[in-house]
């Protein structure tokens, strides 16, 4: 710690933002994923971002760990620790550092940063690494190991929930628990023989975190596909929702194979493109077997002649659309909310879809298994709506939930003895006045119950017609079924204030985390805001009568052209006076911050000090 | 609109094993042009499956779009059928295939829909062996539009309007050999004798079998200058041997001298037999395959029958090491791990 410092260091306990500068491809990920593990094994909230460019080696890649006792799990902004082990991005990382925060570097080359309000920690770390390693390709690993070894000293982390997480890790390779362990040791004792410690920010034990797991949202939706019922999976890669099918396969081929016969209860086919993904899960949702695929952005676009095939020959289907950046190719590797338009009303023609908007890895996990029932009991595409932010970032999060008394919704399907039992099967005759019709899976019966799918207009009976009147017949009974969708999929939250006459907020998703933050510091503010987060679409009477209710109400997302507003307007009426858009759409998550300061501004005409 | 009924004269009304007559595997009345070849095949298809004793409910029809795609719903009325959109049939067909392999499944395409706009899931999902038949209704043209070319015109040849090809055709059957069909056989819609036995072959072949079938479109390509018209085709047609199917438990009674015919044995037990005109023609080597396919092309001439067989082939589901219980017959105790297992992978991850 040579520079001296102008202003005093920050002193935090359990509330702070780490950031880690790396090249990617270079291992630094896992190591950066064993220092956010260890703070939430002490029982402290964590939320970990990743920013990584869409390359393979040599960009520059960071991770964000915001630790905060308080439970917010959105982006904070701002970086009161700087782990720079890129060179090429010195500049940036050194000048983001808040005033009075600290940087620690690889001091094997030394530099001298323009900075006199940080405290610089200079450890040697590849000097130091080429020292106790003979093999090239261990001394650039342990690298990152080593600087996670260093902070344990200077931010007082547990040195034996470091150590123990090397051994689960390594569970499967043994001799890898050693050489790690060493390289933790390199770090934290040059850091004891050498510097002082702990900084001004550290950590401390806490119990925040019973009943919470770490976990991302992919990986979730892949565990509730398996807990779904799904059997049949196929995807093509794309950032960022490859991990939802590798999820899926990771615990189906553990929990899904046949005890006797040991073959897979489940496939998952890696298809030549999103049409054949989309195509082959609904080959499988025909012929009465839960399957889906997992998209992002440009895949909605190319599977969107197919979702309206299903949408109008009533198929079941489970899409995962885990957004980017968009438009076109985008920001593949950052977040936004803006295919809600583009999935709501995917494909041509007069179509709309049923969509679920979870707001973390448990409700990922729920809605994924939900969807199942509900495509199957609405005949339809269901679309889990979620975010690279949602779906890539590891999210501390209620733990998962299963009542084993709770049955599969296979919905209207007649089985050969209840064909047996009729005299007039038309595969869209709307039998229960809900818009739903009976069908019938290929090989049920041997005379009865036969129909041909298509994506021509047909009758009642499946037969293709030109006949106007009986299209239109078709098209208002799916308006018809699109209602009883609503009184089936999940209800909004709604969370007002105690104050009457509040303004309202709406909010969905991976905004949630950073929505709830805002919420308290406008409390602080003396500003009262009613929370409404959707869950789903179609909206049903609770968010109709929710926005009724208020006279402004401010319509949160991360998307340019405020989406869902424009939904709510065209789906309810709404006036536009009304929903006040308020967007962030840089790719970046959301942050607390931004909403705390727009809605103050209006809500009092004045400046909101942060 | 021809209201042509394939096969609607049963003068004794034949019944096969399962006790139904030709007109149990019959369909709807076509609405394709009177004299149109996808007619005959669908009158190939009814003939094929009655004579293997099929369950007609346990079969399933896709297609895509164009005429040899409304096919389907003019055979086998009580199987299920699924019309799906332009060039993708074989993704359906592969998700249902996976779904249930119980079933026999019959995808009917056209040469627009398999040589162009689906050009991809075709290949892809004879290169994952897909076990089915794939029927490609090959008329050179887009009938349904009015007679644009198709990608499997030849160069010389000229549309309705007189005007030329410009670029040259795809051959279905050399590409499908290439990328791993494990039954690959041509023929033309009105040789019901050569055509009827390949597609029982096809049918008891396990595997993507690829029935490329010249099937002329009467109203936009069946002019002199075509090469998919009935007088090109019979006048350039070189069948590469005559083909006899013999199913599983039946006394081979073929009209071969026995010198002279291949008989290849299909996964079932079941067998074709071949006549051979060449002595080094041998339908399980591919490369004999394609050379001689680029030989017959090269004289100008159409060659069809049996052009290639591996029935050593291992299917999507073999490979994927799926039950022998169709998936979507499992029930939710097979499918849901349940809440024990969930506590234990949430404390994997805390």
């Amino acid at each position: 710690m040579e520079n001296p410092v102008k202003v005093d260091p920050i002193n935090s306990l359990n509330d702070f933002v780490i950031k880690f500068a790396n090249v990617n491809g270079t291992g630094s990920a896992s190591a950066n994923q064993m220092f956010a593990k260890s703070i939430f094994r002490m029982g402290i909230p964590i939320s970990p971002k990743n920013i990584f460019p869409s390359n393979i080696q040599g960009l520059p890649t960071w991770f964000e760990v915001r630790v905060n006792n308080k439970g917010y799990l959105g982006s904070r902004g701002g970086v009161d620790i700087a782990v720079a082990m890129n060179p090429q991005t010195y500049s940036q990382d050194i000048e983001e550092i808040s005033e009075g925060g600290y940087l620690l570097y690889d001091s094997t080359w030394k530099r001298n940063f323009n900075r006199d309000d940080i405290t610089i920690i200079e450890i040697p770390l590849t000097q130091l690494c080429v020292d106790s390693f003979t093999n090239a390709k261990q001394r650039a690993l342990f690298k990152n190991i080593a600087y996670v070894g260093a902070l344990s000293p200077l931010l007082e982390i547990e040195y034996e929930v470091l150590e123990k997480l090397i051994s689960e890790q390594f569970v499967s390779k043994p001799a890898l628990i050693e050489p790690n362990i060493k390289a933790l040791n390199i770090g934290r004792d040059y850091v004891l023989k050498n510097l002082p410690y702990p900084l001004g920010i550290n950590v401390k034990r806490e119990d925040k975190l019973k009943n919470k797991i770490l976990v991302s949202g992919n990986d979730a939706c892949g565990l509730g596909a398996v807990y779904g019922g799904a059997t049949f999976c196929s995807w093509y890669p794309i950032t960022p929702s490859t991990s939802v099918a590798e999820g899926f396969e990771k615990y189906a081929s553990k929990y899904r194979i046949d005890s006797q016969t040991e073959k897979n209860n489940y496939i998952s086919v890696q298809a030549e493109d999103e049409l054949a993904a989309i195509g082959m899960a609904i080959g499988a949702n025909w012929n009465g077997a839960r399957g889906f695929t997992a998209t992002s952005g440009p895949g909605i676009s190319l599977m969107s002649e197919f979702l309206g095939l299903a949408y109008f020959a009533e198929v079941p289907l489970v899409i995962f659309n885990i957004q980017r950046g968009g438009p076109s190719t985008g920001m593949p590797t950052r977040t936004q909310q803006s295919d809600i338009l583009s999935c709501a009303y995917a494909s041509h023609g007069d179509t709309k879809h049923v969509l679920l908007f979870p707001e973390d890895p448990q409700e990922c996990f729920e809605f994924s298994a939900e969807a199942f029932n509900l495509a199957e009991r609405l005949q339809t595409p269901v679309f889990v709506i979620s975010d690279l932010d949602i779906g890539m970032n590891d999210w501390v999060t209620d733990k998962f939930e299963w009542d084993d008394n709770q049955k599969y919704d296979r919905g209207k399907v007649l089985k050969a003895e209840d064909l047996d039992n009729m005299d007039n099967f038309g595969r869209y005759l709307d039998v229960d006045d809900d818009g739903i019709c009976y069908r019938t899976y290929p090989g049920t019966h041997p005379e009865k119950g036969a129909f041909f799918t298509r994506g021509t207009s047909h009758d009642e009976y499946a037969r293709y017609t030109e006949n106007g009147d009986i299209n239109e017949q078709t098209l208002t009974r799916l308006v018809k079924k699109f209602r009883t969708a609503s009184e089936l999929v999940p209800d909004p939250i709604i969370n007002l204030s105690e104050k009457q006459g509040s303004s309202g907020v709406i909010f969905y998703g991976s905004t949630s985390a950073a929505m709830y933050e805002a919420k308290d510091i406008l409390n602080e503010n003396n500003i009262e805001v009613d929370l409404m987060r959707i869950r789903s679409f179609p909206f049903n009477l609770d968010v109709w009568e929710f926005i009724e209710n208020h006279d402004l109400i401010y319509v949160i997302e991360q998307n340019r052209d405020s989406q869902m507003r424009t939904l709510i307007m065209a789906e309810g009426g709404i006036s536009a006076e009304k929903l006040r858009s308020l967007v962030w759409f840089n790719g970046d998550p959301i942050q607390a911050k931004f909403i705390a300061k727009k809605i103050y501004e209006r809500e009092s005409q004045q400046a909101l000090m942060t | 609109m021809s209201y042509f009924k394939p096969i609607n004269k049963h003068p004794n009304l034949e019944k096969n094993k399962l006790g139904l007559t030709r007109r149990d595997y019959e369909g709807g009345v076509s609405t394709l042009c009177a004299g149109c070849g996808h007619d005959s095949i669908s009158a190939c298809i009814i003939e094929a499956c009655f004579r293997l004793n099929i369950e007609a409910y346990k079969v399933a029809k896709l297609s895509g779009i164009g005429c040899s795609s409304k096919a389907p719903a003019y055979f086998l009325n009580a199987s299920h059928g699924f019309n799906s959109v332009h060039g993708r049939m074989p993704s359906i067909a592969t998700g249902a295939n996976c779904a249930n392999e119980d079933l026999l499944y019959l995808g009917v395409s056209g040469d627009g829909d398999s040589a162009s706009i689906g050009i991809g899931q075709f290949i892809h999902a004879i290169r994952r062996q897909v076990n089915m038949v794939y029927f490609v209704e090959n008329n050179g043209t887009y009938g349904l539009t009015k007679g644009q070319f198709s990608a499997t015109n030849d160069l010389e040849s000229k549309n309705k309007y007189g005007e030329d090809n410009l670029f040259p055709p795809i051959d279905l059957t050399s590409m499908a050999i290439q990328m791993g069909a494990s039954y690959v056989a041509r023929s033309f819609s009105g040789d019901r004798d050569q055509l009827v036995p390949l597609i029982m072959g096809a049918i008891q072949h396990k595997g993507f079998a690829l029935l490329d079938i010249i099937s002329p479109c009467v109203t936009f390509n069946n002019h002199d200058s075509s090469t998919k018209s009935y007088d090109y085709i019979r006048n350039h047609n070189e069948a590469m041997g005559k083909t006899d199917f013999v199913p599983l438990g039946e006394e081979i009674k073929t009209n071969y001298d026995e010198g002279s015919s291949v008989e290849v044995k299909l996964h079932d037990g079941s067998r074709l037999s071949l006549e051979k005109t060449d002595n080094n023609f041998d339908p399980t080597d591919a490369g004999n395959s394609l050379d001689l396919i680029r030989e017959k092309n090269k004289e100008g001439k159409i060659i069809t029958g049996l052009l290639y067989v591996d029935n050593k082939c291992k299917s999507l589901t073999e490979i994927m090491d799926l039950p022998d219980k169709p998936l979507n017959t499992l029930e939710q105790d097979e499918l849901c791990p349940g809440s024990e297992i969930l506590e234990e992978i949430n404390k994997s991850l805390s």
